[in-house]
């Protein structure tokens, strides 16, 4: 029961990265590594507002706010100073190493004894004894689905329209009329957002702030939006009928329910393999070689649809 | 109306690959006119779409719209009077999206996208009418994802996109040559038909010679960046096919080849 609570807590934890990292690989088509900068940087946000003794809920916020400025910033670098993607989000990542220090002050920034989202006075009040044990992973459900949610809602807008357009094909937002570079930049900043949110949730449910923590997040996020694309999003719920000629909105499953999904499948084959005996240390590299595994499986998979097509 | 002066644009400037593409080029397009520009590879038509849509810098001259210098406006602002329709069918048009979405999108060009929703529903009817004007049956696959459609539905889409909204030029980039000559033709009968509607300032480059002498009321061959060919009006329609292989061909033979 405690492995199931734990892979439902970490999995929607970082269901929150996953969003964000849908956002910049599948939608803007740019491979975003300020992700391992902005993760810890949501976390030493959040830690040095707890301690400063900003209510844990605005929090929130603020964490998201720090991740879309970060954001821009490597929007800027990569539209403004015309720097590859890849190398952007590099210099970013690093920058924000010793940012992240300096805001949080030192490597590890512990909030144990002070209140959080997932232990506070409301919590215990609406909780019943029964519900206790499953409190963080409620809450946690409801800030993912709040944050799943909202982002549908923008894509299904004129401004996330053209975000879906410019990583589609840059050409026709120039058509439109829009400054591409100005499109992307957003997406970069509420990308990052999403990713600094996950990392504020995540230093709150652990009760520290660790300057490690970001080290293969963009890794994680990655694994969660490939595994979740490729199993769940062409799945067609039952009494849901696809659409025969078009003239009917298909309902195929929603890119940010098939990433949510993909990000609770990861998890449990992390605990999978650390509950067959692999020691805490090895996380990063059971992380790295089941991403490496995902990769392969579905590039395979690719190969098989195009001897058929 | 629309005018380029004194342009000069030298590919690779400063070393030995060095091309002069334009020099001291100069030209007026009037208000209404359907501009048919015809001419080898690398005769400089394209370079002169890319240079009016702003898609490459000048080395020097001026571009005016309406008398107003655009010389110096970014790519993407000039667009807003510009619609242009490319030779890849798949420029035009988001792949990912419906068809529906698509034309949300071009719906909504000069105008700001903000958080309302993407698509009107009170247009989806508009839509469907615009589609339906195709002739291709797109209005009944409005939930089907552009990726999926062939060059020539896609290329139709792309016209009707550009031209969805309130624009002064329209710009055809060879956009009929990536197609099958049965689907080339419909989407040039299109053309006409949104020229003659929209009475739309149009440059078409085409290597179709029968098309530059079909369609439109001016006629412009280039060579080595200049216009050695340059009629309009009656002129322009007293022009044959024969007329204009004849120039090829008198070119090539200046040019040894």
């Amino acid at each position: 029961m405690s492995i199931i609570i734990g892979i439902l807590e970490e999995g929607l934890i970082y269901a929150i990265l996953a969003l964000g990292v849908y956002i910049t690989y599948k939608i803007l088509d740019f491979p975003d590594l300020s992700v391992d900068g902005t993760f810890p940087l949501g976390a030493a946000v959040t830690a040095m507002l707890i301690l400063k003794g900003v209510p844990p809920v605005l929090t929130l916020f603020l964490a998201f706010l720090a991740g879309a400025l970060a954001g821009c910033v490597t929007g800027f670098i990569h539209v403004k100073l015309r720097v590859r993607d890849l190398l952007s989000g590099i210099i970013m990542m690093t920058a924000l190493y010793s940012i992240n220090l300096r805001i949080a002050g030192k490597a590890n920034l512990p909030i144990f004894s002070k209140a959080t989202i997932f232990d506070n006075a409301l919590l215990d009040v609406v909780l019943f004894e029964t519900l206790e044990p499953f409190g963080v992973v409620l809450v946690l459900l409801v800030i993912t689905l709040i944050c799943k949610l909202l982002l549908d809602l923008y894509l299904n807008t004129r401004s996330g329209y053209l975000l879906r357009a410019v990583g589609d094909n840059d050409v026709l937002v120039t058509s439109l009329a829009k400054d591409k570079g100005m499109v992307k930049l957003a997406g970069l900043a509420i990308a990052n957002g999403f990713v600094a949110l996950a990392g504020c949730v995540y230093c709150q449910q652990k009760g520290f702030f660790e300057i490690s923590t970001g080290t293969g997040a963009i890794v994680i996020g990655l694994a969660n939006v490939i595994i979740g694309t490729k199993l769940f999003k062409n799945l067609h719920l039952p009494g849901r009928a696809s659409s025969e000629n078009g003239r009917k909105r298909p309902r195929g499953m929603k890119a940010t329910t098939a990433v949510i999904l993909g990000s609770l499948v990861y998890r449990s084959c992390v605990a999978l393999a650390i509950s067959l005996g692999m020691a805490a240390s090895d996380l990063k590299l059971v992380t790295s070689v089941l991403f490496l595994i995902i990769l392969v499986m579905s590039n395979r998979k690719g190969k098989k649809v195009t001897v058929h097509a | 109306m629309l005018e380029l002066k004194n342009i000069r644009k030298y590919y690779n400037a400063g070393t030995v690959h060095e091309m002069c593409m334009f020099h001291d080029f100069s030209m007026k397009i009037e208000e209404g006119e359907f501009v048919s520009v015809v001419g080898s590879n690398g005769s400089g038509k394209t370079s002169l779409l890319n240079i009016i849509c702003g898609s490459i810098p000048l080395d020097s001259g001026s571009i005016f719209i309406n008398g107003e210098d655009i010389t110096h406006m970014p790519e993407y602002r000039r667009q807003r009077r510009i619609g242009r329709v490319y030779q890849n069918p798949a420029m035009g048009t988001c792949p990912s999206m419906t068809i529906l979405e698509n034309m949300s999108l071009a719906d909504n060009k000069g105008r700001p996208f903000n958080l309302r929703r993407g698509t009107d529903k009170k247009r989806i009817d508009f839509y469907r009418e615009q589609l339906q004007s195709l002739g291709l049956g797109l209005e009944d696959k409005l939930y089907v994802k552009v990726g999926v459609l062939s060059g020539g539905q896609r290329q139709a889409m792309a016209l009707l996109m550009s031209t969805m909204t309130e624009i002064e030029f329209l710009i055809l980039d060879e956009h009929t040559a990536a197609l099958d000559p049965k689907t080339a033709e419909t989407i040039m009968e299109l053309t006409g038909k949104v020229v003659r509607e929209k009475k739309l300032t149009t440059v078409m480059v085409t290597h179709n010679l029968r098309y530059a002498v079909e369609y439109g009321n001016r006629l412009i061959m280039m060579h080595q960046g200049q216009a050695i060919l340059d009629e309009a009006g009656e002129a322009k329609k007293a022009i044959r096919i024969q007329d204009i292989l004849d120039k090829f061909n008198e070119i090539s033979i200046e040019c040894g080849n």
